[in-house]
């Protein structure tokens, strides 16, 4: 590139507050064009803050945006995407009611306001094609996965003819083939000139995608390099400020007697008669394609939907639970997968969202005592390292990061037997993950049985005793002894069920 | 910061306070504009009338007091001889009742040949004849001159009567305006409060009337015989019938999932024509006078029971929301109900819950209004249901669920009350001011919508 064209992007001492948090402080960036940046940095560092400047949900305090040499002042998405700037959200912004399709043509319906409906899914079909990717267009997407509503994220970013594209954390909620399909179609982007900004917190990712490296903490600039310039390690302590000896903390397993047991669970098409057993102290890890049951599964086992058939027994013991009350009654925590709709109350304080299911123990004759809550809370915040201004602040108001360890907080402190934990570090950093993974070591070591539903290859390596790989509703296979498997394994599982049920 | 920034900083700022700043402003506004010359009444007045003798007479005065025989009268003496004491004069005679009374003790003092300093007199006893013509009739009293309580500037809207007549006259709307604020914590709509007034008013006043009776056993006595007993028994009865038409309609909505605002604007118009049918649409009068201890009786130094009544409801409804497990789970619901269920919340029986309390809020402001008027008829509480959501929304909770407080509430209600009887001090047309009153409302919902965008401006992403 010659020296003299400018930059495709240049961000320059871009600063933003918040009440009660100095989000940004004084942060460059800069992009070229056909170069990938991965953005870095610990949850609340300010990733998704400063990418929210840029498309024009926020206003900066300070700072200027020059797209191509040419200082911009976006004042609404709208006009940052008719720029040029294409937003994966972290969050999924799609509207429920509205099917996959109507969510990726909304907002550039034909020039007359008239809908094509027709000539809308072709290109919705073709587009998904091209990408290698499939999700059901024609389904209300409140009805599809977290996953398979990300993919239509995907597809909606990559329809507008855009300069750049930022990546929020796309493959939080996809599997490895998924993902190898987005990095597929992040190539050819590339080889367009495009400039990809993209986040995770999945190292393996960046060390594939990215061409160059920076690093927020707190809010501030700590690093920028090429990726070649490091090695993992270097990578983690750049981010955490600290040293991690290892990602996943050791534990030596002491597996007892099955403590839940599901036999032949259905529901419609999309568990079609699952079994399985968790034993105590053991850790199970469910993986599989997106969409292949493995939410729902748990969902049946929690009583959150009601099984076809089937039946669930704790500790020997059939259980009759008519919704998830019950089953908290029993001893079993769900940790949902969606964390916005299902996992937090957003518009109420972080201490409240914690103590939800668990004021029947934090409240004598109806009475929550408040001191205990106060304390508890203080107590899974910090050893969860939860960040944020107070305990009263919003859920709504925390990093994606956040609000996903608020929610694991509030079903730790539950102390349940079983707890089937659905991705239950999707969108956490390094040095918290580990935090978490000792903290389900511990619960194990207690004899609690645990199932954890994870898309993350290498957690499911260094965490599970046992695999179970599922597809369409079924598992398909199973690792019995998950400490010498390794990703090609369960990626043939996976495929293999895939293959089959071809 | 510019102009634009620093409006829209207040504005904000505004908001998040709630409405409390607006509650205070417009009692200003008020006072300010009635302001008027008032009269010093008992004690306080004798107080006055002490000091203001004693500032133009010789010292010891020796005085004579010309009052009417009513209580407040009977403390103005009191203070007023304990003044003159304190500084060495006397109180030698004290006219209690008529202008006849003033008379002779006029004559009597003139009578003893002793002259008086002063003649202490009420704004009414000085304009009596005898004490007018006392200094010219009677020349052996060394012309005292008539003194009576100097006046003061003060807010009409200020005066004790006026705010407690403020409060008394929002007390029953307040009342309801509880229950509906749960209701619409949880995301509903309770629109048959109103008529459910109707409806306890008209079932506790005919219990009354008839008498309790269980089959052809005559339980209590009834009409103008009726004991507290009945009374109570009776309202019990009329209140906790409420709470069961609550009920009905929380198990409709909830086991049905039928929406709220249709299930109780159904609920609405059968409760009304209920209490129509039951009374053939005439009033229900033929109630013992005690009857009216709660909604026109006062106790403790004057405060209505009815105020009393709303008070304690609003600090247990307080504790309720925010000491409680319960309230947790109503804030739960509405602020997420998916979220709640999967969290072990018992969605539909706090759904149950808050319409049955609101049924039986209903059912209390209705036996008040029975209370107030001594009777009971079909008409009562008309509108009041949209008295109750303004009161509510005005209060700052809000519409969609999840957000709000119960002293919002209450200061929500006090703005409608402070309003109306401002403009009836300030002489505004009855016709004109439904008009105000909705701009108010719509005023609060604005100031509302503008914290949410604020919000959203400062923080929210495009959710
Ligand atoms: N709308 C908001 N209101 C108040 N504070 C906010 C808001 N959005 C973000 N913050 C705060 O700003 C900081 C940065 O948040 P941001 O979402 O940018 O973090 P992040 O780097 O994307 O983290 P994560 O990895 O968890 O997604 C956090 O402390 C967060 O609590
Ligand atoms: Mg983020």
């Amino acid at each position: 590139m010659p020296a003299d064209t400018p930059p495709l992007l240049s961000m320059r001492g871009i600063d933003k507050s918040f009440p009660g948090v100095h989000a940004l402080r004084g942060v460059d960036l800069s992009l070229a064009h056909g170069e990938v940046l991965a953005l870095l940095g610990e949850n609340g560092a300010g990733k998704s803050t400063l990418m929210k400047v840029l498309a024009g949900v926020y206003p900066p305090d300070a700072g200027r945006i020059l797209l191509a040499g040419a200082e911009v002042r976006f004042r609404t998405p709208q006009q940052a995407r008719r720029a040029g700037v294409a937003v994966i959200h972290q969050e999924l912004n799609l509207i429920p009611a509205l099917t996959g399709c109507e969510n990726i043509f909304l907002g550039q319906e034909g020039s007359a306001g008239l809908v094509s409906r027709g000539a809308e899914a072709r290109a919705a079909a073709a587009l998904l094609a091209r990408l290698g990717l499939s999700v059901p267009l024609h389904v209300p997407c409140r009805r599809l996965t977290v996953a398979q509503q990300q993919i239509v994220e995907i597809a909606k970013a990559l329809l507008h003819d855009a300069r750049i594209i930022v990546m929020d954390e796309p493959t939080a909620a996809l599997t490895p083939l998924e993902t190898r399909q987005l990095f597929r179609i992040v190539g050819e982007l590339k080889a367009r000139g495009l400039g990809i900004v993209y986040i995770s917190h999945r190292l393996e990712e960046i060390f594939q995608v990215a061409d160059r490296i920076a690093v927020l903490r707190d809010g501030a600039n700590v690093r920028d390099c090429a990726t070649a310039a490091v090695d993992r390690p270097a990578l983690i302590e750049m981010m955490v400020g600290r040293a991690l000896t290892e990602e996943y903390p050791r534990r030596v397993p002491r597996i007892g007697p099955p403590r839940l047991v599901a036999e032949g669970l259905v529901r419609g098409r999309a568990v079609r008669g699952v079994s399985l057993e968790v034993r105590r102290g053991e850790v199970l890890a469910v993986t599989g394609l997106v969409g292949s049951g493995r939410t729902e599964t748990a969902r049946l086992i929690f009583g959150a939907d009601r099984p076809e058939a089937g039946r669930v027994l704790l500790d020997g013991r059939a259980l009759r639970v008519r919704g998830p009350r019950d089953a908290i009654r029993a001893g079993i925590a769900l940790l949902p997968e969606d964390r916005k709709t299902e996992g937090l109350v957003l518009a109420h304080a972080l201490r409240d969202n914690f103590a939800l299911p668990n004021l029947s123990w934090l409240s004598r004759l109806g009475f929550v005592r408040r001191r205990l809550e106060r304390e508890r809370y203080a107590e899974y915040a910090s050893r969860l390292r939860v960040r944020a201004p107070a305990p009263t602040e919003r859920a709504r108001n925390l990093s994606g990061g956040n609000q996903q360890k608020l929610v694991l907080a509030k079903w730790l402190a539950r102390r349940c037997n079983v707890l089937l934990f659905d991705e239950p570090t999707r969108g956490i950093d390094v040095g918290a993950r580990y935090e978490i993974y000792r903290l389900i070591n511990d619960l194990a070591a207690e004899g609690k049985a645990i199932l954890m539903i994870s898309s993350d290859l290498p957690e499911v390596l260094g965490m599970a005793d046992r695999i179970l790989v599922m597809h369409e509703g079924r598992i398909t296979g199973e690792i019995t002894d998950a400490r010498r498997a390794d990703q090609r394994q369960i990626m043939e599982l996976a495929v293999r069920g895939a293959e089959e049920a071809a | 910061m510019t102009r634009k920034q620093a409006i829209r900083r207040g504005l904000v700022g505004l908001a998040n306070y709630g409405m409390l700043p607006v509650l205070v402003l417009l009692c200003l506004l008020f006072s300010v504009q009635t302001i008027t010359e008032q009269q010093p009444e008992g004690a306080a007045a004798g107080r006055a009338l002490a000091a203001a003798i004693l500032a133009r007479t010789p010292p010891r005065p020796r005085v004579a007091a010309f009052v009417q025989a009513h209580e407040a009268d009977a403390a103005l003496v009191q203070a007023l001889a304990a003044g003159l004491e304190a500084a060495g004069g006397e109180l030698v005679a004290t006219a209690r009742g008529d202008a006849a009374e003033a008379a002779r003790v006029i004559e009597a003092a003139a009578a003893a040949g002793t002259p008086l300093a002063a003649l202490a007199c009420t704004r009414a006893t000085a304009a009596w004849p005898a004490v007018r013509a006392a200094a010219r009739d009677h020349p052996t009293l060394g012309d005292p001159p008539v003194v009576t309580p100097p006046g003061y500037l003060w807010p009409q809207f200020l005066m004790p009567a006026n705010i407690r007549n403020v409060a008394n006259s929002i007390s029953i709307i307040a009342i309801i305006a509880i229950g509906m604020t749960l209701v619409i914590i949880t995301g509903g709509i309770d629109l048959s409060v109103g008529s459910v007034i109707a409806l306890a008013a008209v079932l506790a006043t005919l219990l009354i009337r008839d008498g309790i009776a269980l089959g052809p056993l005559r339980l209590l006595g009834g009409s103008l015989e009726a004991t507290p007993a009945t009374m109570i028994a009776a309202s019990l009865v009329a209140v906790a019938v409420c709470g069961l038409v609550g009920l009905a309609s929380g198990a409709l909505i909830t086991v049905f999932r039928l929406p709220a605002f249709i299930v109780t604007l159904a609920m609405m118009l059968i409760a009304r024509g209920t209490a129509k049918d039951l009374t053939q649409s005439e009033s229900v009068y033929q109630i013992p006078p005690a009857y009216t201890w709660l909604g026109g009786q006062s106790s403790l130094g004057g405060i209505p029971n009815a105020v009393l009544l709303m008070l304690l409801l609003y600090a247990a409804a307080w504790v309720l929301m925010h000491r409680t497990v319960l309230g947790r789970y109503l804030y739960a619901v509405g602020g997420n109900a998916e979220a709640a269920r999967l969290s072990g919340v018992p969605v539909t029986r706090v759904l149950l819950f808050a319409y049955f309390l609101c049924g039986l809020l209903a059912g209390v402001g209705g036996i008040v209004m029975a209370s107030r008027t001594k009777s009971g008829s079909a008409t009562y509480g008309e509108m009041y249901e949209l008295y109750a959501i303004a009161a509510v929304v005005v209060g700052g909770t809000s519409i969609s669920g999840g957000e709000g407080s119960i002293l919002g509430t209450l200061i929500g209600a006090f703005i409608i009350a402070v309003i109306e009887t401002g403009m009836n001090l300030t002489h505004v047309p009855a016709e004109r001011q439904p008009i105000v009153l909705g701009g108010v409302i719509l005023g609060a919902v604005l100031l509302d919508r503008f914290k949410q965008w604020a919000w959203r401006r400062r923080a929210a992403p495009a959710d």
